[in-house]
Parts: C-alpha cells; structure tokens; sequence
C-alpha cells in the first residue's frame, strides 16, 4: 500500500485527528483553489468580465470618436495626452471591475465560507491573482482598441510594456486590498474610488509620465528613474497589503 | 484508539453592536462528549455566539478558548478544529456540489479521491448531484451541503445554527445520526428555538435579549 492511499485510507475513516496530526494546507495549493474558485465562477457568470469590456470600449470609443477628428488635422494629439486619455481609460475600467472580488463574497454572504476554510493570506493572493489576470486582459484589450483607432505610434515598445506590466499590477495590488476594506462597510460602492484614488494617485501619475516616454520613444535611461519608482511602488504595496490583509480580514 | 480531548470555555463574554448589547458576561464549558444547546428569543444573540465561536466575529469583551492536547486556541487561530453549520455560510451559486468539496478540501490540504467526494454526498442523502450547480438547489439540500463542507475536516468542534431548518424527515434522521457520532468524537454547540432539536443538547445555555 503506498503512504497516499494509507493517509486518505485514515482520513476516510472519520477519526478524529489531534490538532498537531492535522492535514496542514500548504499557502500556494490554497492560494491557487481560491483563484480557480473565482475564475470559475467569473467564467460562469461574466459579471466583471462584461462590465470592464463594455466600460474599457465604450470610453475608448468616446475618446476616438470624438478626438479622432483631430488625427485628420494639423495637429495629432501629443504622446502625453495619448497617455493620459489611455490611464484615465484603464483606472477607471480598474475602479468598475476590481472591487467584485471582495465585495461579491460579502454581498453574496460567501465569505463565512472562506473565513471558516481558508488561510487569511491565501484568500489575498487568490484574489490579488484573479485581479491581476483580469486586469492584465483588460489593459491587452483597451490598449490595442485604443492604439487602433487613435492611430497611435509607439517609439519604445519593450518600454510601455513594461511599464503597463508594472502599474497593472501596482493597481491590482492596491484596489485588492481598498476591496478588502470597503467589502466590511455599508456602503461599499462609494467608498471605493475616495479611498482607492490618493493611495493610486501616484502610481497613475508615473504610469503617465512613462507612458509618454514610451509613446516618444525616448531612451530606456531616460525612463530608468521612473521605472525603478514603478517597482518600488509595486513591491512597498504588495509588502504593505501582506501585512494589512490579515488584520482587515479578521476584523 | 482513545478519543482526543478538546474542552471549550467561554468567559465572560459579551458582544455589543454600537450601543446595542447582544450578550452580556456568558459563561459555559464544554468537554468532548458533550452537546452545549443555545436557546433564547429571536434576538437573543444565539447565532451571533455561534459566529464568536466560530471565529467569524470578535467578542466585545471576555476570553474564548479552545484547549486541545495542551494548547490553547483563540478562536481565530482554530480554523482545523472547528465546523460551523448556519444560515450564515452561504454557497456559491456558480459551483457545483462536487468543485464545493474539491475547493474546502484544497483549503484545507486535504486528499480526496472522486470516490471519498461520493460517499461525503451519499452521507447526506445527495448522492448523484455532484455535478448540479448549487444555485439550482433547494433550501433543503443546501442545508445538507452545509453538513458535508463542515464535516470535511473531521472538527473534534462542531457549531449547528438551526441544525434541522429546512430538513425533511430524512435530513433530520441524517442530522441525529450525525450528532450521536460527534459527541463520541467531540463537542457540539448548538443553537436552536426547535423542540424537536432539544434532546441533541445535555447543557443547557438561556439566553434572554432582556437580561443580556
């Protein structure tokens, strides 16, 4: 008889396990169920998916429609203005779909479920990793729409790739966590944005500043300084939200 | 084999939202073998114990304590040796009976075999609708998926909220059955205003919203 089938053999067998026998879930296997568990479902029901789409061309439509008229002109929009018009696209597109992930399982009254079975931390990283998917589909998705129909011209793209990898997760990361704490209060939806807004302010303001120099084509040494504030960013709110989740979790 | 001992004691605890006082200095222990049952007005704070016991929500004041082999856990920290039964734990809509039990399993680092899954659902009478999505579920064999994810873990502690509500008469026998096996293995609380409930319990807890 192999040990896996001899433990599953004692498992099946409604003995009761002292608490230091206890199976211990490991954070990654954990993790991972929590992921699938709301991709799954995600899949099953298209609430955020259909909501960020919609947002992410209905705006990226707006803009082209109504400043594609001065493509035509003298006069084409300047790499910052493409920059800006594309990061107001992406927050706000964030800002509609990102909060579900907490605020559904409270609403739903599914987080008792999670609460009881699952370890606080790999709750967050299931969640901050089905964030991040969702949010790394719809930064592909309103980048090319708006690169095609603004007719935009990229002068670094290995630079704006990075730098939409880096700031999608700088906004995964933080609006999991403002999700966390807004799915405890009442009145969930407002609170999002006046919280989420100058803990991203930031963030938004280098995504644009680099985003421009990619959309110029400057150097990566003249993007250097930005890039690395772009990691740190990332890496100051991933350790914060580490930290935090536990205690916003079990309050 | 012997039994392993686990021992539950409340002291003093109270639970206050805002100005409003639910419990007040409730006091009770509880040994394996034992079934504590909570009684008391709608509004009397049954269920908001059940979730302090469960670690879903914090006491105001006083100390819980789960002893086991030695050491002793807040309720926070005794997520593997407690099962919660209860309105409060709702299911996924989306999920199917069977990726329910695959997911608390995966939570909990348990193995688990598609037959193992099987017989957790024949147990409770929902053998063969592993594959149905819970959302098209009656209240009725929700309430059994309930028992299945809470029992997953074999807890030596297991919280029933309404243990009977929305059960048929084979769901009640199934839920006999399954407080006669945890009192051999364990402790039971119990919270209920049922009297076809009140022979689950041999320790009995009052509430009253007025006194608390």
């Amino acid at each position: 008889m192999t040990g896996a089938i001899c433990t599953t053999a004692i498992w099946f067998s409604r003995s009761m396990h002292t608490p230091t026998e206890r199976p211990q879930p490991t954070l990654a296997r954990a993790s991972w169920a929590v992921f699938q568990k709301d991709l799954r479902a995600e899949l099953r029901t298209r609430y955020a998916l259909n909501a960020l789409v919609m947002f992410a061309l209905a705006t990226v439509l707006m803009v082209s429609i109504n400043l594609g008229s001065q493509l035509l002109g003298s006069e084409p929009l300047t790499p910052l203005v493409n920059a800006v018009l594309l990061w107001i696209v992406l927050f706000f597109a964030a800002l509609t779909g990102m909060a579900r992930a907490f605020v559904q399982e409270e609403t739903a009254q599914t987080a008792a479920l999670l609460r009881l079975h699952a370890p606080p931390l790999a709750v967050l990283i299931g969640k901050w990793l089905f964030n991040t998917l969702l949010l790394a589909g719809l930064t592909i998705l309103t980048t090319l729409t708006f690169g095609l129909l603004m007719s935009l011209h990229v002068g670094n793209l290995p630079l704006l790739l990075v730098v939409l990898g880096l700031s999608s997760l700088g906004l995964a990361t933080t609006t999991t966590l403002i999700a966390a704490i807004i799915a405890q209060a009442n009145v969930r939806s407002a609170l999002f944005a006046p919280l989420a807004f100058p803990v991203l302010l930031p963030l938004l303001v280098i995504a644009v500043q680099t985003t421009d120099l990619a959309f110029s084509g400057a150097a990566w040494n003249q993007a250097l300084a930005n890039v690395q504030l772009l990691v740190a960013y990332v890496l100051l709110t991933a350790a914060s939200t580490m930290l935090l989740f536990p205690l916003v979790w079990e309050a | 084999m012997t039994t392993p001992q686990i021992r539950l004691e409340l002291d003093r605890i109270s639970k206050s939202y805002g100005q409003r006082s639910v419990l007040h200095n409730i006091a009770a222990e509880v040994e394996t073998g034992e079934a504590l049952l909570v009684t008391g007005h709608n509004g009397s704070g049954k269920s908001t114990l059940l979730r302090l016991l469960a670690g879903l929500q914090r006491p105001t004041g006083g100390t819980i304590r789960y002893i086991a082999a030695g050491i002793t856990y807040s309720p926070l920290r005794a997520q593997g040796l407690v099962g919660l039964v209860g309105a409060d734990v709702q299911l996924y809509r989306e999920l199917t009976a069977d990726e329910h039990i695959d997911f608390v399993a995966r939570l909990r680092g348990l193995s688990l075999t598609p037959q193992l899954r099987n017989g957790e659902l024949e147990r409770v009478g929902l053998g063969g609708r592993g594959t149905e999505q819970v959302g098209g579920f009656s209240s009725g064999m929700v309430q059994r998926m309930r028992y299945v994810l809470a029992l997953l873990h074999r807890p030596p502690v297991l919280l029933l909220d309404e243990p009977t509500t929305n059960l048929d008469q084979e769901g009640i026998a199934m839920v006999d059955e399954i407080v006669a096996e945890q009192r051999q293995q364990g402790l039971l609380v119990i919270a209920t205003n049922d009297r076809r409930d009140l022979h689950y319990g041999d320790l009995v807890l009052t509430l009253d919203a007025h006194t608390n």
